[in-house]
């Protein structure tokens, strides 16, 4: 019917001659060729009809189904359990029931008489499971899934995610001259199995900008446009992502996202809120992307820096990762309970980047859904818990204990990435350093401070991979040695998705920080699992390359034209039969109106800048202890023109310029931001100065020219959104331009300063297409 | 071959569903209201399109007005009267009455916890009998319009916790606030205000006390059409609101006219259906552009009414202007105004503090409620006031024959309501005889919350947003609705 293209002589020449075009398949597919693979449909609420021939998937179908319904009181946390039975393990399924011993959940010798069957669809309201009172309900479909399942034979599988990634096969497909890596074969494979097709690659100059906002989150220039659509090499495009991926605001972009990620914050956060210095650390981090540090070692240096052996400066700087939690300067607390607070916060975001698991659930109980113990998230706190810190600082402490103190000697010697002002000799910020006498451990109920119980000491969740004292330290060296273990199935995918994200904006599970049982599943598991596998032994850890293999896969260059008859089948394009139109990021939106306009200082990092905001934002929440924060003082000069990550971040009162455009606040580790439209977001957009700037700006310089008012026009539409307006678009903006001058008895000038905002705020400005 | 059609067909039905539940039914229930709901005639009680199935049953409120008290107002010194405290003044506090609670870091490096008393005398208003300090003569006046809750109590002891804890139900930032969650399940009941306002005010009592949080009307993991919009008595009540110098609202409607049409030609070419979504938010800005300064000017407020609300009525950005303007709000079907006043945190020289703070709040307060019952508004409109915790019945700091200050104080504290289905003219839960531990009818934060949810019709318990893998709701795991206090 087809070849099998998954031979191992091509999967060696995509990689290397990247512009191989495969022309190996040539059979077309009729509709009864393609197999409908229901069952990985991530949302499994599609119809009933389906899963009445389906062969279930217990990973992709029944596990969201018990985890979301059943885990409360059959899941892992034995405190909340009822009737000693538990669905989250193989065993609860297969033996007999407690209080009744002829009965098992699953009868495998009589599949009709499962008491599972019989609890969920009875119409007793004592008997029926989920019970009333649980306000949880189970969906007709959701009934026969598990009906299905139980009929099929019931059979456990371990969850996804805690199974190390195989390198799979490459699928076979059948579009020809369309795949350019591996990717492409994952995700045409599965578009075709659901009788969808991907799409043509986009036009150069709408590529050639969702390149440029993707790896350096700037526009291109009219010029680098230009040069693009003019060059008609084979290499044009492979040649743009390198230059891409070797300039220096590419650490800048991928910086931006790794600040999310850590809650970068240039205010301790919490009460009064004062000033706390740790951009250095930011500009760290820019430095080792643009130097391009293998993830471990970027992870490494972060978790564990200070505690290496003859730790440089340098090293011990990027540990400062783990400090960028909140702190407290509020007079009354017990500083007991905000030390707890930040061990805590420091558990939580490790985990959540570093395995994509919610364990904030197990600091008061064991985890309702996923494996991992009230112990076991101790055991893992016990890693940070040994900081020589203060719960309670004192105001006008910038850089509470410990803390590092870097030089004008250190940075010319050692870390010339640090931008030290001219104005100062040396900065302190906090890093992280163990304690002389490291503390004991205590599961605390409930998770408060005050109520220890059980001496742990440190260790990780066991049901993803043991932490063998053996190979590891019981501190944060081994945790970091643990996390790129070979045999940890997690790091890989969590990273890959998240890099995903970055591009597509949606991970290939849909949910970051969340790879377990209520977690979504991957859309494409194999791709992942390819992915992962890949970018761990293959690649090993090389962002760079991993990056690069993303942007140079037709899926990502592909049109975003929505096509019809795929719409109809994946209306959220799931499956990525098209590249996704979307919204771009705060910084971003900001930034792109900088750089077009010709405002934008190009300086990378240095101590945080105060731009535009609208006056007193900061003051009228502020209470006595405002410190050098309780005004903003905006900054002059080129400081109001620095890119959108720079911009000083008051956690109480975040930039409004970030916030309306969806930036998370900064409280905690954000692993995905909200993509919204707002009026607000459309108030700034028309009115914030600093889009008013931008706009007289552009307009002016573009007025001045000496070319005709078509060519104005075309200039003016081309800069802002890096694509030339069509006929119909042209006459429409030079209608505005005559008719907005004829309304307000302006000169042209003016009018055409009215048709740069107008274009500024048109949807395709603020869009990544 | 039929099943695959089928299959797409459905598929094809539901996705449509779901975008008009999610998608622009989203929208609808925004804080940022329904852009699309000019002309559809929303009826908010019954064509709500989302999975909460809302109201739960027939709701008696549909707008709130919260008064935060930020800082945490002293009980003893406004409502909770307890003779005994100044007959035992300057005795030292019993430990058995203290019981191990925990104290803040202010004093609890303190040698005694000598009592005091309020100086401030008491007496009972109305036919409810209701006491009252002589700090607030005019909502004494009202008294049989308010439900006093003198059994109020929380878990947080110092002011970050606490007030994140009112405002969210959890004491770690994160979460929506309560105007957040109603935004998410109840949606906005006009098409050109957000359903969701915010208003702030700086109080007389202690100006450079406690500060406040824009995460305190965050919409946590909700959308951020939920989120509390501030309205500012600066020259932009709202950020960004006003079009620059020289540009004429023609020309922006003529911008917003041709800024649509283009859109659309986008939304042909990309089929994109978030397109029109954004445009009607542009439309939405437009119209916010005319209705928020439209109700912030007050300048057809009659003499009387303004007298009404006290000397500071006119005086924008003080508790008394903003008590009118949230008045204008509800009258535009705003459904939660959310004031926040400042300085109620006073640790010492607190009866001079309070005198001040509370003369802010006094009659504005009283006027906002009667102004209220005078339209009509006050029957489907509840009128919250109240700080994150109380204040302590010993002194802190140095005790003297007119002087003392007050230790936060989470066991025992007095919240009031009024209207929507609120018990008027009654009191509940009471403290003994010291002030100092609630003795009957304790009502915990979740409680205060559910109670106050269930007169908009919803179940607490069932008013929930999954992120994360968790059901979340605004009263997290626990919270029972206050019958008592429900005609």
């Amino acid at each position: 019917m087809n070849k099998n293209i998954g031979n191992n002589l091509l999967y060696f020449l995509i990689p290397l001659f990247g512009i191989l075009i495969f022309k190996y398949f040539s059979s077309k597919p009729s509709v009864d060729q393609i197999s409908i693979d229901y069952n990985s449909i991530q949302n499994i609420e599609n119809n009933l009809t389906n899963v009445a021939f389906q062969k279930v998937n217990f990973n992709f179908d029944v596990k969201p189904i018990l985890s979301d319904k059943c885990y409360t009181c059959h899941g892992p946390d034995e405190k909340a359990r009822k009737a000693n039975l538990r669905l989250d393990i193989e065993g609860g399924f297969y033996s007999a029931l407690e209080d009744n011993p002829n009965h098992f959940v699953i009868d495998q010798n009589s599949p009709n008489e499962s008491e599972i069957l019989k609890r969920i669809n009875s119409q007793n309201s004592n008997y029926v499971m989920p019970p009333p009172e649980s306000n949880l309900k189970l969906t007709n479909k959701e009934k026969l899934i598990l009906k299905k399942w139980v009929l099929q034979g019931g059979k456990w599988e371990p969850h996804w995610s805690y199974t190390k990634p195989k390198l799979p096969e490459l699928p076979e497909i059948y579009i020809e001259n369309w795949a350019y890596n591996e990717i492409d074969f994952f995700i045409a494979n599965k578009l075709e199995s659901k009788g969808m097709s991907p799409s043509k690659i986009e036009e150069k100059e709408i590529l050639i900008r969702r390149a440029y906002f993707d790896l350096i989150g700037l526009p291109p220039s009219l010029e680098e446009i230009d040069n693009f659509i003019s060059d008609s090499s084979d290499n044009a495009y492979e040649s743009i992502i390198d230059d891409l991926l070797e300039s220096k605001s590419y650490g800048e972009r991928m910086a931006s996202i790794w600040m999310d990620l850590s809650r970068y914050g240039d205010s301790h956060g919490y009460q009064d809120d004062q000033e706390r210095i740790m951009w250095p650390w930011r500009d760290w981090v820019i430095h080792a992307y643009n130097s391009n540090m293998p993830y471990y070692k970027f992870i490494t240096w972060q978790m564990a820096g200070d505690m290496l052996p003859n730790a440089t400066k340098e090293q011990i700087l990027a540990s400062g990762f783990n400090r960028n939690h909140k702190i407290t300067q509020e007079g009354g607390v017990v500083p007991e309970e905000y030390r707890v607070e930040y061990v805590a916060d420091r558990t939580v975001t490790s985990a959540k980047i570093m395995m994509g698991l919610t364990v904030e659930c197990a600091r008061c109980h064991t985890h309702k859904y996923d494996p991992i113990s009230h112990d076991e998230f101790f055991s893992f706190y016990s890693f940070f818990n040994n900081v020589d810190e203060d719960g309670l600082i004192g105001y006008g402490d910038t850089a509470p204990k410990p803390n590092l103190t870097i030089n004008a000697n250190d940075i010319k010697n050692d870390l010339p990435f640090v931008n030290l002002p001219d104005s100062i000799n040396d900065v302190t910020l906090m890093v992280m350093k163990e304690t002389e006498n490291l503390r004991n451990t205590y599961v605390l109920n409930r998770g408060s401070y005050d109520s220890p119980t059980r001496l742990v000491k440190p260790s990780t969740p066991e049901i993803i991979l043991k932490f063998d004292e053996q190979k590891y330290s019981s501190n944060r060296i081994g945790l970091s040695k643990w996390f790129f273990d070979k045999d940890n199935p997690l790091t890989s995918r969590v990273t890959v998705n998240r890099l995903w994200q970055q591009f597509f904006g949606i991970g290939i599970v849909a949910t970051p920080g969340d790879f377990g049982s209520q977690g979504n599943k991957p859309f494409n598991p194999e791709l992942l699992d390819w992915l992962a596998y890949t970018f761990q032994n293959k690649d090993n850890w090389d962002t760079k390359k991993f990056i690069k293999r993303i942007v140079m896969s037709s899926t990502y260059k592909q049109s975003s034209k929505v096509k019809k008859e795929n719409r109809l089948m994946d209306s959220d394009n799931t499956y990525l039969a098209n590249y996704p139109r979307q919204k771009l990021s705060a910084e971003m939106i900001r930034d792109n109106a900088l750089s077009t306009s010709g405002m934008l200082v190009q300086k990378i990092g240095g101590p945080s800048v105060k731009p535009m905001q609208p006056p007193n934002l900061w003051n009228e929440v502020t209470g006595g202890g405002g410190g050098s924060l309780a005004f903003y003082v905006q900054d002059s000069g080129d400081n109001l023109y620095r890119r959108s990550l720079y911009t000083f971040w008051k956690r109480t009162v975040p930039p409004p310029s970030m916030m309306i455009f969806d930036a998370p606040t900064r409280d905690f580790c954000a692993p995905v931001r909200q993509k919204t439209s707002t009026p607000l977001q459309s108030l700034a957009l028309m009115n914030d100065p600093q889009y008013q700037l931008a706009a007289e700006n552009l307009s002016e310089s573009i007025f001045n020219e000496k070319i005709s008012i078509d060519e104005k026009i075309i200039k003016l539409y081309r800069t802002v959104t890096g694509r030339t307006p069509i006929e119909n678009e042209l006459i429409k903006l030079k209608e505005y331009l005559n008719e907005v001058k004829n309304l307000n008895t302006i000169d042209d000038q003016k009018a055409f300063n009215s048709l740069t905002v107008l274009v500024y705020n048109l949807d395709e400005t603020t869009q990544k297409s | 071959m039929e099943e695959i059609h089928k299959h797409f067909l459905n598929n094809n039905r539901r996705n449509f569903l779901k975008k008009a539940g999610l998608g622009i039914g989203g929208l609808a229930l925004g804080s940022m209201l329904d852009p699309f709901g000019a002309d559809n005639n929303i009826d908010p009680f019954s064509s709500l399109k989302n999975d909460l199935n809302l109201p739960h049953f027939a709701p008696k409120a549909k707008r709130i007005i919260y008064l935060f008290q930020s800082g945490g107002p002293s009980q003893l010194d406004l409502f909770d009267y307890k003779p005994k405290l100044n007959q035992l003044r300057g005795s030292e506090l019993p430990k058995s009455v203290r019981d191990g609670q925990r104290l803040t870091g202010m004093t609890s490096g303190q040698n005694n916890f000598p009592l005091v008393g309020s100086n401030y005398n008491f007496k009972q208003y109305g036919e409810s009998r209701a006491w009252v300090s002589e700090l607030m003569p005019y909502v004494g006046k009202i008294a049989d319009e308010l439900c006093f809750v003198k059994s109020m109590h929380t878990e947080a002891i110092n002011h970050d916790p606490a007030i994140t804890f009112f405002q969210t139900g959890s004491q770690q930032p994160g979460r929506p606030s309560m105007g957040s969650w109603m935004s998410y399940g109840l949606g906005s009941l006009n098409n050109n205000m957000p359903s969701f306002v915010v208003l702030l005010s700086n109080g007389t009592g202690r100006p450079k006390g406690q500060p406040l949080y824009s995460r305190l009307w965050g919409n946590g993991f909700l959308s951020s059409l939920h989120q509390g919009v501030q309205f500012r008595s600066a020259k932009d009540p709202v950020l960004y609101l006003k079009n620059p110098d020289g540009v004429t609202a023609q020309e922006r409607r003529k911008m917003l006219d041709y800024l649509a049409e283009l859109n659309h030609q986008q939304e042909a070419s990309f089929g994109d259906p978030e397109i029109s979504s954004r445009i009607a938010q542009y439309e939405m800005a437009y119209r916010m552009q005319t209705s928020v300064p439209e109700t912030m000017d007050i300048s057809d407020e009659p003499d009387h009414i303004l007298q009404m609300y006290g000397p500071d009525a006119q005086k924008p950005g003080t508790y008394a202007a903003n008590c009118i303007q949230a008045r204008r709000l509800i009258e535009k079907d705003v459904r939660f105004v959310q004031l926040y006043h400042m300085g109620w945190d006073q640790h010492e020289n607190l009866p001079n503090q309070i005198k001040g703070q509370s003369s802010d709040v006094d009659q504005p307060t009283a006027a906002l409620i009667m102004d209220l019952k005078q339209r009509g508004l006050l029957e489907d409109t509840l009128v919250v006031w109240g700080g994150e915790f109380g204040r302590t019945n010993y002194c802190q700091g140095a005790l003297s024959e007119t002087n003392y200050g007050r230790d936060h104080h989470p066991r025992s504290f007095t919240v009031f309501m009024a209207g929507a289905g609120i018990k008027p003219g009654f009191s509940y839960g009471e403290t003994d005889d010291l002030g100092y531990n609630i003795v009957k009818d304790p009502v915990h934060v979740h409680d205060l919350q559910a109670t106050i949810l269930n007169q908009f019709g919803v179940d607490h318990t069932k008013m929930i947003y999954k992120h994360q893998g968790r059901r979340f709701r605004l009263t997290d795991v626990s919270g029972n609705v206050i019958k008592d206090l429900l005609t």
